[in-house]
């Protein structure tokens, strides 16, 4: 017992075993790449770093699973406050703001790249893709990694049942509910379900339709940005769902990707969500046949349907370290963005190619005709040039403005509040929120 | 503390003895609340590249924020039900037990089950089990007519999270009175009985007064346990939702320091929570203090 | 019992029997969820007896752990729990009786100083420190190591207070009597105060180890290297596990798994569990 006391004592004060930890930390020979791709992703991410280091003899990237996306930043931000923190980290695009405001600890991409001396031509890449991650003036500021949009996932099966074209999906909201009605008349329990509700019936529904998720271009323009998502065409959305969550036309299953398996067992036909769960549906559904199609849109909205916005994460470079290793970082994301590692990468995963080189590779190689739906979501991101309220959204402490309104659609969906009150409930307690970004990050 | 006459005199040896423990508190208890209460009375950005000093703005701030006061409620609600379901059941049992001779070990051993099992396993067991799709409780729920769903209704997330909670105190309240009933002199009980009391009627008059110390610590303990030791049922199962029904004033703390990053507000609801605690810790230690005095 | 009341002793039979039922719901439905291939658990309702699955899954989640949660094996994960819960129970056991020793047998400057510091620690659980604690960890470079999973949490003062109380309680005339056999303070404590604790010592390992075993918030701050996983935290990244519904079976089977060491320590070391936890309460 003495003996287990005194070793920990002593493990705990030695310095030399603690200045090797700083070392080991601090001045390795790799370029360290905190990610937050697990499972299978998290293979290929691992295969992608060896290539790199395979392909070359100077420099070395070592990816490091570090947890989802919440527990990978908190993690970066922690370890940068006590100076331990990697080279790259993949950052969920609801970081971006806080990313882009902690001026002092990062390395724009742009910058890096001009450092290094390898070129980056802005044209090369999908601007929907980009366009999320570029300052005012058109700076990539972190490299799009996985970036994937919302679609319209259907069950074959059921429409032909109900007697309604397999081949396609509801195109506008409009015929949605008579859909969904000739569905739940041959015993379909629900008409459909949505995941990341956010993301996909608000941010994405904002931007398809042009309209204004937040002031100040969604919070590109300016950090003093405010929702907008009580505006008469939000609330007419919100409360056409609620009215629907009634009879089940819409059946809420959870924040995230809790409610797939609604659609996986047949209770839903019809789901909502990334672009990316392709696999994990195909892989789940056993024993229907499944569709993809656009998200639909309000017939008569004016701009509709215009782009879909990305949801998905960059790798961001934080400043504190050598700069050969910045060399490094260059090397790796010139790699990264080559046609064939892209193809690749946007193949297994599902995640949209961030080149136009990668998009033309994958086509030649006849992916999209093997693989019916993959495309869909390329061409729902790219069917228009982004307008200024179809770029994406940047607004600062947006992982609890989220949570706001996770919790105001909750409440709305659970019959306890009007759509119209949720929705200003949102604004209201998002404000406060946005206030103390603003405040915090203003010096 | 040993008087004079019985206790050693040393020149280092007690300081030897006590320092990892001092050591070891300085470092991770005294410093981190130094930390936090200092934290408190900053508005910074998440990187720490920016501090501005705010005095008591934080507090402030949480003290009239609806969302604040809505987890402080959520937070009482929670933990008087879980303490009087509990208990209850706990001192339901404990005086069955109490009674039986036969068997008395095996429904003991059965019975402390829980006092093992993490907060956070109790709350994934109550969570499967209360599950919409494939929970069995769920699915007699809705079988008798109520369409329950704790993804949608705050009510059914607490009820989750309540009944998992108490769960896992049966065990330990259960000991204790259980205990407590046995230090009852039997004299007490034959003495009401000659007098032609119920067992019923002999419950209420002798034996449950007699039971109030027990009753009390077990109070305190259940209401700390409540307020602290729960962060893992509700992390594990309902994430403080929907909407923010079950969200504690612990996970709280979490939730906006870690996921949300607001380092200040984080750390002035740390603050309040230790002055909470404060007061439990000294409620408790007062009367274990006297109790020892006897 | 005072008098004999035949339907009162069968209702007490009674109530206790459902009284165990409901305590061991939940367990059960977990065994038997765990000992089932996934298609069963699909729809409700779930089947009441256990299945065919137990070598199946068991083994499926003991080498290989659960897929999507980039998890590592479940047997890793009972390794890192058991050293976890191991190191905590030992060195709080270790850093707590010295410390009451000291308190308690000792006159020394700042003793009060040293006590009052101590007993701060009752005011500041893990849950009031989060994030400032983190940071330290951080900065000291023991974040993702079983010295940072373990070291925090063994100087609280619950076992000080428990061994003091102890301590108290015992005659004064052992020690004087030990001054004048002119046995130092050391010997003392290993010949005497030792022995005369070890219902104590068998109760607050018993506690100790369930504690350290159960630790949620901790490691999940702590550890993000899937290496460092315990078994309790590992089973909610399961259930978050991106992209896919949860698998249950192999949930529960880990939940199974998980409980088994603390409940096993607690009902082999019963008697003397109740008896310390009880007396020592008090």
């Amino acid at each position: 017992m003495f003996s287990e006391v005194l070793k920990m004592r002593k493990g705990f004060l030695n310095p030399i075993l603690f200045l090797l930890g700083l070392t080991i930390n601090c001045f390795g020979a790799d370029i360290v790449w905190w990610h937050a791709m697990g499972g299978t992703l998290g293979e290929k991410v691992n295969e992608i770093a060896s290539r790199f280091n395979k392909s070359q003899s100077e420099h070395s990237i070592k990816p490091i699973y570090k947890g989802n996306y919440t527990e990978t930043m908190t993690g970066a931000v922690a370890a940068f406050r006590a100076k331990k923190h990697p080279h790259m980290v993949q950052v969920f695009e609801v970081g971006t703001a806080t990313m882009m405001a902690a001026k002092g600890a990062i390395y724009p991409a742009y910058q890096v790249m001009k450092d290094a001396g390898i070129p980056l031509n802005p044209s090369a890449y999908l601007q929907a893709v980009t366009a999320y991650y570029t300052d005012a003036k058109g700076n990539l500021l972190s490299m799009p990694f996985n970036s994937s949009t919302p679609v319209l996932y259907y069950n074959k099966e059921a429409f032909r049942l109900a007697g309604l074209d397999p081949d396609r999906g509801p195109r506008t909201w409009n015929e949605f509910e008579d859909y969904a009605k000739k569905i739940q008349k041959v015993g379909y329990p629900c008409g459909f379900t949505t995941g990341w509700q956010s993301w996909t019936q608000l941010e994405n529904y904002s931007a398809w339709h042009d309209l204004a998720f937040a002031s100040l271009g969604n919070g590109f323009n300016g950090l003093n940005s405010s929702l907008l998502i009580n505006s008469p065409e939000h609330i007419k959305h919100v409360e056409t769902l609620a009215r629907w969550q009634k009879s089940r036309i819409f059946d809420y299953g959870g924040r995230r990707s809790d409610a797939a398996p609604k659609f996986y067992n047949g209770e839903c036909a019809m789901y909502i969500n990334s672009s990316a769960s392709y696999s994990p549906i195909r892989e789940n559904v056993r024993t229907f046949q499944f569709g993809v199609s656009m998200l639909p849109y309000w017939e008569g909205a004016k701009g509709a349907p215009q782009n879909s916005i990305i949801g998905g994460a960059s790798l961001w470079v934080l400043r504190g370290h050598k700069p050969e290793d910045y060399k490094a970082v260059a090397s790796f994301f010139s790699f990264l963005t080559s046609a064939e590692v892209q193809a690749d990468w946007h193949q297994f995963t599902g995640y949209l190619p961030i080149t136009h080189t990668a998009y033309e590779l994958s086509r030649e190689q006849g992916f999209y005709k093997k693989n019916p739906g993959t495309e869909t979501a390329i061409l729902q991101l790219t069917h228009k040039k982004p307008t200024v309220r179809s770029k994406g959204i940047r607004l600062g402490n947006f992982v609890q403005v989220r949570d706001v309104i996770n919790e105001e659609l909750e409440a709305v969906w659970g019959g306890q509040k009007s759509a119209s009150k949720g929705l200003n409930s949102a604004v209201k307690r998002s404000e406060i929120l946005l206030r103390k970004f603003e405040r915090a990050n203003s010096r | 503390m040993v008087k004079d006459s019985a206790a050693f005199r040393h020149r280092f040896l007690p300081y030897l003895l006590v320092a990892p423990q001092v050591t070891i508190t300085l470092v991770f208890f005294i410093w981190p609340a130094a930390q936090a209460l200092y934290q408190s009375f900053l508005i910074e950005d998440a990187f720490g590249l920016s501090t501005e000093f705010v005095w008591f703005e934080n507090f402030q701030f949480l003290l009239s924020d609806p969302g604040y006061l809505h987890s402080f409620k959520v937070t009482m609600v929670f933990a008087s039900c879980t303490t009087f379901l509990s208990m209850g059941a706990s001192l339901l049992l404990a005086v069955m037990a109490d009674r039986v001779i036969r068997g008395a070990m095996i429904y003991k051993t059965f019975l402390i089950w829980p006092y093992a099992v993490a907060p956070a396993i109790a709350g994934v067991l109550w969570y499967f089990l209360f599950n919409p799709s494939i929970g069995i409780l769920a699915y007699v729920i809705q079988s008798a007519g109520y369409d329950w769903n704790h993804y949608l209704q705050g009510s059914d997330a607490m009820i989750l999270v309540i009944m998992a909670a108490a769960w896992k105190q049966i065990s330990y309240n259960f000991l204790f009175f259980l205990a407590g009933l046995q230090s009852i002199p039997r004299s007490l009980l034959e003495a009401a009985a000659i007098d032609g009391a119920s067992p019923f009627k002999r419950f209420w008059t002798v034996v449950f007064p007699l039971l109030s110390p027990t009753t009390f610590f077990l109070l305190v303990v259940n209401v700390v346990y409540a307020f602290f030791d729960t962060f893992g049922i509700i992390h594990a199962t309902t994430s403080g939702g929907p909407a923010g029904a079950t969200e504690i004033l612990v996970y709280k703390v979490f939730n906006d320091g870690f996921i949300g990053l607001d380092l200040g507000g984080s750390a002035a609801q740390s603050v309040l929570l230790m002055f909470m605690v404060g007061i439990f810790t000294i409620l408790q230690f007062r009367y274990v203090e006297k109790k020892v005095e006897y | 019992m005072v008098e004999n009341r035949p339907i009162l002793r069968f209702l007490s039979h009674l109530i206790l029997i459902l009284g165990v039922l409901c305590v061991f719901l939940p367990i059960w439905i977990a065994f038997v969820a765990s000992t089932h291939a996934p298609h069963e658990l699909l729809s409700a309702p779930i089947p009441w007896l256990p299945g065919d699955q137990f070598i199946q899954n068991y083994s499926e989640v003991l080498q290989e752990g659960v897929s999507g949660s980039d998890s590592i094996s479940v047997a890793k994960m009972l390794f890192n729990s058991m050293i976890m819960a191991l190191s905590i129970a030992i060195g709080k056991i270790s850093i707590s009786i010295l410390a009451a020793y000291a308190i308690v047998y000792f006159q020394f400057p700042f003793r009060m100083t040293v006590f009052w510091i101590v007993f701060m620690t009752l005011m500041l659980p893990v849950e009031v420190r989060i994030v400032p604690t983190f940071s330290v960890i951080a900065s000291l470079g023991l974040l993702n190591s079983y010295a940072g999973l373990s070291i925090p949490l063994i100087a609280s003062a619950t076992a000080t207070f428990l061994f003091r109380q102890f301590f108290m309680t015992i005659p004064k005339e052992l020690v004087e009597a030990a001054k004048m056999d002119r046995a130092g303070p050391l010997k003392f404590f290993r010949d005497i105060l030792l022995p005369l604790s070890r219902t104590n010592l068998a109760a607050l390992f018993v506690i100790l180890f369930t504690y350290g075993w159960n630790q949620y918030l901790w490691p999940l701050l702590v550890t993000s290297d899937e290496s460092y996983a315990t078994i309790v935290v590992s089973i909610q990244k399961m259930m978050t596990a991106a992209e896919s519904e949860p698998q249950w079976h192999l949930i529960m089977a880990t939940s199974v798994l998980a409980m088994i060491p603390p409940v096993l320590v607690v009902i082999f070391m019963q008697k003397a569990f109740v008896k310390g936890l009880v007396d020592t309460e008090k």
